[in-house]
């Protein structure tokens, strides 16, 4: 179906079932139960997962895919956001021209950028790419908002005011972000007995952009294009003495994943219409990293699974305190129980970071592969213990 | 001329401090071949152990005063440090006050073993891992030692006030006729880097462990096979460059208070610094220090940022762009590192 084999149009429609029916799933627990705080189906929260799996599986692609490891892609995140708001500003609360000036300008911006790091390999390419997200942070924080020339509004951030032009916004179009009048707000609340399952407008936009953008990760990783990224790779150095200028490949490839992220910060402003500076801050390009590294460098799913894990954990574990901690452990007896509680105290609620940073260490030093590579071991082991006697010897791993 | 020499002043300090964390991450990078993002993240380790002893010192107990009466008549209860107990008003007064010069006697062992235990723990294991992976783990390290200090020191800049004798500022131009103000601190501070540097390049240049240790550099293997260990004295250069860093990071404190994300703000600069100076050129992680530190306080000129508004925030980054593409070895980079 739509040129791909068997195993990634399966691959594809459990994708696109999992985030159709996501309310659901995400909510599994009655609302007025106590595990009720693990509900993850409320939009916001929905959004994000949707907004950061596009943001990291276009960041897959250019570290997936070339090996080259960028530590600025946050800066084309936040030159989308600040796209999208200008539009809201200028045109109207629509998004489609929104996104589509967030895409082009993230593209236009990481080819600027790509052009420059890309002269260099390995650990210069990290540097530049973060001594130019470095820059871009200082320039939308404080340079380009001076009063002579305010494009990015400081540290206040850049929002939609009354008397902004918006030349294209109809009498009574919703005064929020909108697809040709559906307010990216609206929420249907289904009420199943306990059970209160929201669907949001909002959230099947973002859904339904981001089927579109796996697909089309699923036909660069399997295209020729695909194919000669991975040799760069593996290789770059016979790739040239074959003959071949990688640069252009590789430069195609950081300008489409900078255009994912220029997409996934136009989705944050059309979810939002805000975009500050903090955005493009160095933190959050390290964010994109660990969702990739988490969930399985180079593989179609694991950005997306990097993505929703974090985003979840980082929600659930900050939202735990030592109140939910001591009705957690209150069967224990009393001098044990706070014990306990102290033990854990560091790693939750606002300890969230530090429960990240060793979770990112195991995996990096453990399982470079990250959560895929961990359930495919998992599953090897478990169809193994099924047939331990016949060992099926001679079995060759395909190269690199 | 008087403010130019200024200028050049104020740019020495931060200079200093860049100079001092890109000569460590070079130390390693050229010892060990591994780009160490956790490098920032022992610059405020140091920073936090002066914060750390300065608490220690001012640990008091409480003594009710019968000579002196709050204005209920009630005797007052009066604080006194334990080390004035022991040691006597003045001298323990004295300790008090002396207690970021006197952190870097404790900065140096425990730097010197939180390097040692880093890398045996940790960063061993990575020689023969791809240099993203490198990258990725000191980075989580980094993030985990900046929430571990986070969570005992919260998240507010902690003050570590310097020693009253070298508080308040200095005329030091009056020697030379001209009128430079300038704090005392912040001349301590750059003679105190001039100081390690120079120790740093004087131990490597002239004795027998530094000679060895640069022949590692230039050829680890033909080295090993002359039958020193010389993977133990790269360990030790691991600790000597976290113990520069953290010396860095403790005296730096008076300048700017330390808080939990101050080696990740230094860190970026001085990956910078290294860029510019050349990957693995000791002289050249010094001088683009000195260099950068220097060009961004003229930056930060009144006339400077009317000419070009925000310049001060942006030069660095510039300038590295520049050195990058038309010189891309850096200044003083030597052919054939890190070109695969």
């Amino acid at each position: 179906m739509f040129g791909l084999d068997k195993k990634d149009t399966s691959l594809l429609i459990v994708v696109a079932l999992l985030t159709l029916l996501a309310p659901f799933i995400l909510n599994p627990f009655p609302t007025d139960s106590g595990l009720a705080q693990f509900n993850a189906g409320y939009p916001d929260l929905m959004q994000r997962f949707i907004i950061f799996g596009i943001f990291a599986v276009g960041f897959n692609i250019l570290f997936g895919l070339t090996g080259y490891l960028s530590f600025g892609h946050a800066a084309f995140l936040g030159v989308g956001s600040y796209s999208a708001v200008w539009m809201f500003k200028l045109l109207s609360y629509n998004i489609l021209p929104a996104i589509a000036l967030a895409v082009v300008v993230a593209g236009l911006f990481s080819l600027l950028i790509g052009y420059v790091s890309l002269r260099r390999s390995g650990i210069y390419f990290s540097i530049l790419t973060l001594a130019f997200a470095q820059m871009s942070f200082a320039l939308a924080y404080s340079v380009l908002s001076n009063p002579k020339f305010n494009l990015t509004n400081g540290e206040t951030g850049l929002q939609v005011y009354n008397d902004d032009p918006q030349i294209l916004q109809g009498a009574n179009a919703p005064d929020l972000p909108h697809l040709f009048g559906l307010s990216m707000r609206s929420t249907y609340t289904m009420e199943v007995g306990p059970w209160a399952f929201d669907f949001n407008a909002g959230y099947y936009v973002c859904a339904v952009i981001m089927m579109i953008a796996f697909y089309l990760a699923i036909r660069i990783f399997r295209s020729p294009f695909g194919m000669m990224l991975r040799a760069v790779k593996s290789n770059q150095q016979r790739m040239n003495y074959t003959g071949l200028n990688t640069r252009p490949y590789t430069l195609a490839a950081f300008v489409i994943s900078g255009m994912y992220a220029g997409l996934a910060g136009g989705l944050m402003a059309a979810m939002d219409p805000l975009a500050g500076a903090e955005r493009m801050q160095w933190t959050a390009s390290g964010e994109v990293v660990l969702m990739t590294i988490l969930g399985g460098t180079g593989t179609l799913i694991g950005p997306v699974l990097g993505a929703g894990f974090i985003k979840y954990f980082e929600n659930i574990f900050s939202k735990i305190n030592d109140s939910v901690l001591h009705g957690w452990f209150a069967f224990l007896p009393d001098g044990l129980e706070d014990a306990v509680v102290t033990i854990i105290h560091p790693f939750v609620g606002k300890g969230w970071h530090l429960t990240l940073g060793i979770l990112f260490m195991l995996v990096v030093i453990f399982l470079p592969g990250g959560l895929v590579e961990g359930g495919q071991r998992l599953a090897k082991w478990i169809r193994n213990r099924g047939k331990t006697e016949d060992k099926t010897s001679g079995k060759t791993e395909p190269a690199e | 001329m008087d403010s130019i020499l200024l200028q050049i002043l104020n740019g020495l300090d931060k200079g200093s401090a860049y100079a001092l964390i890109a000569l460590g991450l070079t130390l390693i990078f050229g010892t060990l071949g591994v780009v160490n993002f956790a490098h920032g993240a022992l610059f405020m380790i140091g920073a936090f152990c002066a914060v750390s002893l300065q608490r220690l010192l001012n640990l008091s107990f409480e003594t009710i005063d019968e000579t002196q009466k709050d204005f209920l008549g009630n005797p007052l209860k009066v604080k006194t440090p334990y080390v004035e107990a022991w040691f006597g008003p003045d001298v323990g007064a004295w300790i008090i006050d002396w207690a970021v010069p006197l952190a870097l006697l404790i900065a140096i062992p425990i730097m010197l073993a939180v390097g040692y235990i880093m890398e045996r723990g940790l960063i061993k294991h990575f020689y023969k891992r791809p240099h993203a992976d490198q990258i990725l783990v000191t980075f989580g390290l980094a993030i985990v030692l900046q929430e571990i200090v986070k969570y005992f020191f919260g998240a507010n800049p902690i003050q570590t006030p310097p020693p009253d004798a070298l508080n308040g500022v200095a005329n030091i131009g009056a020697a030379l006729g001209m009128d430079i103000v300038y704090p005392v601190w912040r001349i301590v501070y750059f003679c105190f880097a001039t100081l390690i540097i120079g120790g740093i390049f004087a131990f490597l240049q002239f004795t027998t462990f530094g000679m060895v240790v640069r022949a590692g550099m230039a050829d680890r293997e033909t080295v090993g096979l002359l039958g020193i260990n010389i993977d133990r004295r790269f360990t030790i250069m691991f600790g000597i460059a976290a113990a520069v860093a953290g010396l860095a990071g403790v005296m730096y404190g008076p300048i700017n208070p330390p808080n939990y994300h101050m080696g990740m703000d230094f860190l970026v600069l001085s990956f910078v610094v290294v860029v510019v100076g050349g990957m693995g050129s000791l002289p050249g992680a010094v001088l683009a220090g000195f260099l950068l530190g220097i060009l961004e306080s003229f930056a930060s000129t009144t006339w400077a940022t009317t000419t070009i508004p925000g310049i001060n925030q942006i030069i660095i980054y510039l300038v590295a762009i520049i050195v990058l593409l038309t010189r891309p070895r850096g200044l003083m980079g030597r052919k054939g590192v890190m070109e695969d």
